[in-house]
């Protein structure tokens, strides 16, 4: 890839070139989003939903390979798709255990057989990397306008989590009371699901479709451990998930070998261990 | 050898489709270790899908790829990888502290991070070790077709360890899954037992996603058990519905494969799995509606 070629010029270099500055754009909205979302999906249990919507990104990515129309189309269709069946499926907004086992089971072999039409269609034609940029991500390969896009998509769902905050925190803490204060619970928990699949089909084009779900969970889970107070950690989530990001790509640059999307989860990872010990000091 | 060089051909004898599908060592040896792997996992996912450690599984099944991978950069062999690293996961897992300690509930969200940073070095390890495209997905998506003999012997020695292992703590592992508290009060080690199982898991999936890839042990894990749970919630009957399922599935995916070269056997045999218990799901529903 000539992307690698490029590294190693020095820190101060690295904004001038363009696709670490794209980089650097679409992985701030993306992580931000991911981190604000990933608040409340940790509060309310729901990190194996998200990680069933991860793969239902993969499926959708190569779907739309498969039918040749644009990536982002088919990411963001099938995993809102899938999040409004199984909020619809599970009982009060949320699905059951086994059930999103099964479905995600089933996704999954759905985007095997993508991925076999793909590369047999397109074998040839030097594509056979999509599904490995489609698994593992691609954050260094946006272009300008698809960084555009994704930064635009990213404060979207930013917005749509901090306006939905009160009443979605009241839901995901005490569902009963909140349902009996007239809190729309079920309404909350669709529309939640939903905005989890559009971050998730966001976070496919940034770090891939296997490891969205640690800049979920990651950020997420280490602000609740760091505090109780729930703007605070929800702000708290989304900056250490822009760091981890920014951290990564940084790495990514300095050392051409490291891939981008194993650095930013590394980080992540490396802050959740850190919450976790700094919240294990008595 | 590639299936469709084989050029299998649906005929209306089906005996003597089978019969000339196994005239294929390839198919033979396919369809060994798919029966294995199909007993194993069916198994030993019933206790998995009782135990709710849905999540716990398909994370101990991702994390193989790392190890495979891993394995494969310094020049070992894959096997290695695959042990080492799901018994590590499994350990690490068990670890992690239950929902109920200290008021936090970011259990699931570090099996999410244990998963994903796996993935990351898989990837990692894949990427430094270079010229390697095509491998991702063997170990992603499986080779049922390419088992060799070592393999199934293999597959066959350390399925069955797993499955006495299970067998002897069958009883107690029951009753510490479907009451953990009573367990414990009735002087059952539920601590010990839970981690047990978790290592055993951590095997079973690594010898599995040896030939069906890391991300599709998981459907031969979750879904004989969830269409066994929609039939019966007695045990015994429960696992052997669970196994018989399972086989089921390999079985026809596995044949279905043979004919229908160009789909991927992971494919089928998801697909089969799924419809199976849609099907046993509408059947449950119709049986209690007409009651």
């Amino acid at each position: 890839m000539t992307v690698f070629l490029a590294t190693g010029t020095g820190f101060a270099q690295m904004l001038a070139h363009p696709f670490m500055r794209n980089a650097f754009v679409a992985g701030t909205a993306i992580a931000a989003a991911s981190g604000l979302v990933g608040y409340f999906v940790v509060l309310r249990s729901q990190v194996f939903s998200g990680d069933a919507l991860s793969h239902a990104a993969f499926t959708g990515a190569l779907g739309a390979l498969a039918l040749g129309v644009d990536l982002r189309l088919g990411l963001f269709v099938v995993t809102i798709a899938v999040a409004a069946g199984m909020g619809l499926l599970g009982p009060r907004g949320r699905a059951d255990d086994v059930v999103i086992g099964m479905v995600f089971m089933w996704v999954l072999g759905l985007g095997v057989l993508f991925q076999t039409l793909f590369t047999t269609s397109a074998s040839g034609t030097g594509n056979g990397s999509a599904s490995v940029n489609v698994l593992f991500g691609s954050i260094l390969g946006l272009s300008g306008g698809q960084a555009v896009v994704a930064a635009i998509v990213g404060v979207i769902a930013c917005a749509a989590v901090l306006g939905a905050g009160r009443p979605l925190l009241f839901a995901s803490v005490d569902e009963a009371v909140a349902a009996a204060r007239g809190v729309p619970v079920r309404l909350l928990g669709v529309g939640f699901l939903v905005l989890v699949g559009v971050t998730a089909a966001e976070a496919t084009q940034a770090v891939g479709a296997l490891l969205l779900v640690g800049l979920v969970a990651a950020p997420a889970a280490s602000a609740q451990r760091l505090t109780d107070r729930p703007w605070r950690g929800l702000l708290l989530a989304a900056a250490l998930s822009v760091f981890a990001v920014w951290a990564g790509l940084t790495i990514a640059y300095l050392h051409g070998s490291v891939p981008a999307s194993f650095a930013i989860m590394a980080v992540a990872t490396a802050e959740y261990l850190g919450a976790l010990g700094w919240s294990l000091i008595p | 050898m590639l299936l469709t060089d084989v050029n299998g051909r649906l005929t209306w004898n089906l005996i003597d489709d089978v019969r000339n599908a196994l005239a294929f060592h390839f198919m033979v040896n396919a369809f060994r270790a798919g029966t294995i792997v199909a007993i194993v996992a069916a198994g030993i996912g019933w206790f998995m899908v009782l135990r709710r450690e849905t999540f716990a599984g398909h994370t101990l099944s991702v994390v193989g790829f790392p190890g495979a991978a891993g394995a494969i950069w310094l020049g070992l062999s894959a096997v290695w990888g695959y042990f080492a690293f799901c018994i590590a996961a499994a350990l690490v897992i068990a670890a992690i502290p239950t929902r109920r300690a200290r008021g936090y509930h970011d259990e699931s969200a570090a099996i999410g991070t244990l998963q994903a940073f796996a993935l990351a070095c898989g990837f990692l390890f894949a990427s430094l070790y270079g010229g390697f495209a095509n491998g991702f997905n063997a170990l992603l998506f499986g080779t049922f077709l390419g088992v060799t003999d070592t393999q199934v012997v293999t597959l066959l020695v350390v399925g069955a360890a797993a499955l006495v292992v299970v067998s002897v703590v069958a009883r107690p592992l029951l009753f510490a899954s479907v009451d953990p508290d009573v367990a414990r009060a009735r002087g059952v080690p539920v601590r010990l037992l839970s981690v047990t199982f978790l290592v055993v898991l951590g095997v079973a999936v690594a010898e599995a996603s040896q030939i069906t890839g890391s991300l599709l042990v998981f459907a031969l894990l979750v879904a004989p058990a969830a269409t066994a749970q929609t039939v019966t919630a007695r045990p015994v009957l429960g696992l052997g519905v669970s196994i018989a399922v399972g086989l089921a599935i390999t079985w026809l995916g596995l044949g279905i494969g043979y004919f229908y070269p160009t789909l991927p056997i992971g494919f089928l045999i998801t697909t089969v799995a799924f419809s199976g218990y849609i099907a046993f799901v509408l059947a449950r529903q119709l049986v209690e509606l007409l009651r």
